[in-house]
């Protein structure tokens, strides 16, 4: 029973490790064709090029860690959203291609189009992950065998693409926040001003999702009548949020980039403390819910994969931490760089 | 439209998007073998050709790279969109390997490929090195969990069935209806992971990406040399290449032996597709080719009599089970499971001969006599030669996989028991439209790429100029100490 909680810990921990560093390389894509110069975009490249693809990593674990730890809700969500997903795979592999593509020539079609892909593919990429949170706080019809029944429209109701938005927003001011502490000069005093920008979309999308929830998921609202003290989660997480333009203001542009990842980690912690125990809530009948308890693996293989998250995560841990401090500082275009 | 149809779509989208995804991995994990050498001789000697060389074949490597990361995530999201049956039926053995696989080697992958790319004249010599270490075992770490995932459908072992909550007695298969309510339970995670086929197949996996390097590096050299381009740079890579090309083609030849003596003992219904092999005998002939007859039940062509009794048991006395012995329903589909086995075997035979000829060339001393039209044919010859273990690789998994079915896990599950119930014949094709028109549009644009850079060719930087002062300190350092 412990190893149950553990292991939605942990797969929740890995997608927050996932949002936190995946999060603002995405973001950096959703504002990418906003630098209108060719310099400013590949300075914007090559902040995210040595990080980008072990952020993902981050994602291909955290599916590795569900499908190990919870293989009915691996199995009923991906191929319940069977289309979304697939069109989240060409959002990655795009942006994945378009990153490295992109510079090898110096056509400007070339480019636009790479630049477009790049950036179309991370909106959509967020937009989309955003969209599956949405449907799965809010609720997905599941038959009594545990398979989704809703069909492809139902997926896209108005909630879970206020969430989708939501992600989008949060991820363009987390990407933000990074490429201030990423450019100088004259760049950085433009992407300064980007980040009290995407701070208001977020906190709008924000408002506007708080209030969703309390029409149009009322459980939800039964829920937090239940737990009172998700209020002071939320309370920490909004001041959190409100930090954010206070060190970006006062220039402590590092401080402000832990302050965003600490909004992601309580975002996913009240998701998490919110959906608990269930990991796919089933409406209208939520006796057919896939729950940390009948939809994981048995005790045997989650010790199993704990003893190898002990051993690896410290050793992945340190060593990005390392490469992270390598690569530390302003970008300079090299003949190496994309 | 029917289930049929949406086994068969899902069946051509796993096949279609890992056999394009596999064009990659094994030239990252040939390559990284590659560039681990070149480097390493680069700070033994502290020459700056081997500076060069290593620089140069890292870009090569950057490129493949980025194609496998772009598309090797869809196959982790596949088992989940179209064999949803499948996954929660495994999910307690299987996707444990999967997750090893993300923290054990994607993120050492990844992570040194930051500096392996982006840290020439940044880091140190011995760091750059070492990440580059890091990036080729991250690259074997990576094959060895989904080899070992794999084998594990082929050859299953370390579980038991559950059913209704219940752990079954050993030999029970769960029917149709009873599926859903069953699932793998793992039992011994070590006996799952070392089940009977896995280091056989690892090994034959990692020399045939090994081969797939080698043969790239000497198939862009060899068109230098023809060219007159960069020939000292042309004729340095082409040695090590040859090198690895030669060891590894023989190597193949053991691993494969082994690999089919393994196939024979556990799944011999695939044994006897892959030779097509019917009345379970004696004198078992071996073909080298030729067409199956189905429904003749014979193959005609040209076989080696008694050979395969021989290579089963060191006698021709020795009795291999043919594919009569099985009923119809459990028979692999045999003329592509034959073609492709005996197309990798014919591959894999030239891979040997056309390495060792370059080795019996450089012994004559006459590997760069470009004067020689026996060795501008020969260099012919390696440029198109990197086809060869690219095609072997992709024949060899066909008839790996084919091999296997009716079954998605040998002899437990069929693979029309593990689709997604819920996903519907025209959303799989969907998708798989979808894939085909990005594959192709991304093939098209690596091999432009990758053309491009073969145009460019390496730096020629003879001086080191461009190093940082102790980059060139290190390396007048070691050039000292050689001479």
């Amino acid at each position: 029973m412990t190893l149950n909680i553990i292991w939605f810990i942990l797969v929740g921990v890995l997608f927050t490790a996932y949002a936190m560093l995946d999060g603002f390389d995405l973001g950096v894509g959703a504002l990418h064709l906003f630098a209108k110069k060719d310099e400013d975009r590949r300075i914007f490249l090559n902040a995210i090029g040595p990080v980008w693809d072990g952020n993902e990593v981050w994602l291909v674990t955290g599916g590795g860690a569900l499908f190990a730890a919870f293989p009915a809700v691996y199995a009923t969500v991906f191929s319940g959203f069977y289309l979304p997903f697939m069109a989240l795979l060409a959002a990655l592999i795009f942006r994945a291609v378009a990153i490295e593509f992109r510079s090898k020539e110096t056509w400007r079609w070339w480019r636009t189009m790479w630049d477009v892909g790049f950036a179309a593919g991370s909106v959509f990429s967020s937009l989309l992950i955003g969209i599956t949170m949405g449907n799965i706080l809010q609720g997905i019809e599941l038959d009594e065998r545990g398979e989704y029944v809703g069909g492809l429209l139902a997926l896209l109701n108005p909630y879970a693409l206020l969430l989708g938005c939501t992600t989008v927003a949060l991820f363009a001011m987390h990407g933000s926040i990074y490429l201030v502490m990423k450019t100088e000069g004259a760049l950085q005093a433009r992407v300064r001003r980007w980040v009290n920008r995407t701070i208001g979309v977020f906190l709008a999308f924000y408002i506007m999702l708080n209030m969703a929830t309390l029409i149009h998921a009322p459980h939800l609202a039964d829920i937090a009548r239940e737990r009172p003290w998700l209020a002071a989660v939320f309370a920490v997480n909004v001041l959190i949020v409100l930090n954010i333009p206070r060190e970006n203001h006062k220039g402590n542009e590092f401080r402000a980039f832990l302050s965003s990842c600490a909004a992601m980690a309580t975002l996913m912690l009240l998701f998490g403390l919110t959906v608990f125990p269930d990991m796919v809530r089933s409406l209208p009948h939520p006796e057919n819910s896939l729950t940390i308890y009948n939809a994981a693996s048995t005790p045997k293989t989650h010790l199993i994969m704990l003893i190898i998250a002990v051993i690896g995560v410290p050793i992945v841990l340190s060593y990005t931490a390392s490469i992270y401090y390598i690569f530390r500082g302003k970008v300079k275009i090299t003949p190496h760089s994309y | 439209m029917g289930g049929m149809d949406v086994e068969i779509l899902s069946r051509v989208q796993f096949a279609f998007t890992i056999a394009f995804h596999y064009i990659y991995p094994p030239l990252s994990i040939g390559l990284g073998v590659i560039l681990v050498i070149m480097e390493a001789m680069w700070l033994k000697t502290g020459r700056v050709r081997y500076h060069n060389m290593a620089r140069y074949w890292t870009r090569v490597f950057g490129l493949t790279f980025a194609m496998g990361v772009a598309t090797g995530i869809v196959m982790e999201f596949e088992f989940g969109t179209n064999w949803a049956t499948y996954s929660r039926f495994v999910g307690d053995v299987f996707g444990s390997a999967l997750a090893a696989e993300g923290i054990f080697a994607f993120f050492l992958e990844s992570g040194f490929l930051a500096i392996l790319l982006f840290g020439w004249n940044k880091v140190g010599p011995k760091l750059h090195f070492f990440a580059t270490v890091m990036v080729c075992l991250g690259a074997h770490f990576s094959a060895v969990w989904i080899v070992a995932a794999n084998s594990w459908m082929q050859t299953p072992a370390g579980f038991s069935i559950e059913y209704n909550g219940e752990i079954m007695p050993q030999g029970f298969l769960p029917t149709a209806d009873q599926i859903m309510h069953s699932r793998a339970v793992i039992h011994d995670f070590w006996a799952m992971v070392l089940n009977p086929s896995t280091l056989d197949r690892l090994s034959h996996v990692l020399v045939g990406a090994w081969q797939a390097g080698a043969f790239l590096v000497l198939s862009i050299s060899a068109f230098y040399l023809l060219r007159g381009r960069h020939r000292e740079f042309a004729m340095s890579s082409l040695k090590v290449a040859l090198v690895v090309a030669a060891t590894a083609s023989l190597l193949q030849l053991a691993t494969g032996a082994k690999s089919a003596d393994g196939v024979m003992r556990n799944q011999p219904a695939k044994l006897a597709a892959m030779e097509g092999l019917f009345e379970t005998q004696s004198h078992a002939p071996m073909a080298i080719f030729g067409w199956v007859d189905v429904e003749g039940r014979q193959v005609r062509g040209l076989q080696i009599p008694g050979m395969l009794s021989m290579l089963a048991g060191y006698s021709t006395d020795t009795v291999v089970t043919g594919l009569n012995a099985f009923p119809r329903e459990d028979w692999p589909p045999v003329q592509p499971v034959f073609q492709f086995y005996h197309i990798m075997i014919g591959i894999g035979m030239a891979l040997i001969a056309i390495a060792w000829f370059g080795v019996f060339l450089w012994w004559r001393g006459r590997l760069f006599n470009l004067s020689s039209r026996l060795v501008r044919a020969y260099y012919m010859m390696l440029v198109i030669s990197v086809l060869g273990p690219q095609i072997a690789n992709q024949t060899g998994w066909f008839t790996a996989e084919m091999g296997r079915q009716p079954w998605i896990v040998y002899g437990i599950m069929r693979t029309s028991q593990g689709l997604s119930a819920v996903v519907k014949a025209n959303q799989v094709l969907a998708s798989l439209i979808m894939f085909t028109i990005i594959y192709a549009l991304l093939f098209a644009v690596f091999l432009y790429l990758l053309t491009r850079k073969i145009q460019k060719g390496p730096d020629e930087e003879e001086d080191g100029s461009e190093m940082p002062a102790s980059w060139v300190a290190m390396m007048e350092r070691r050039a000292a100490r050689v001479e």
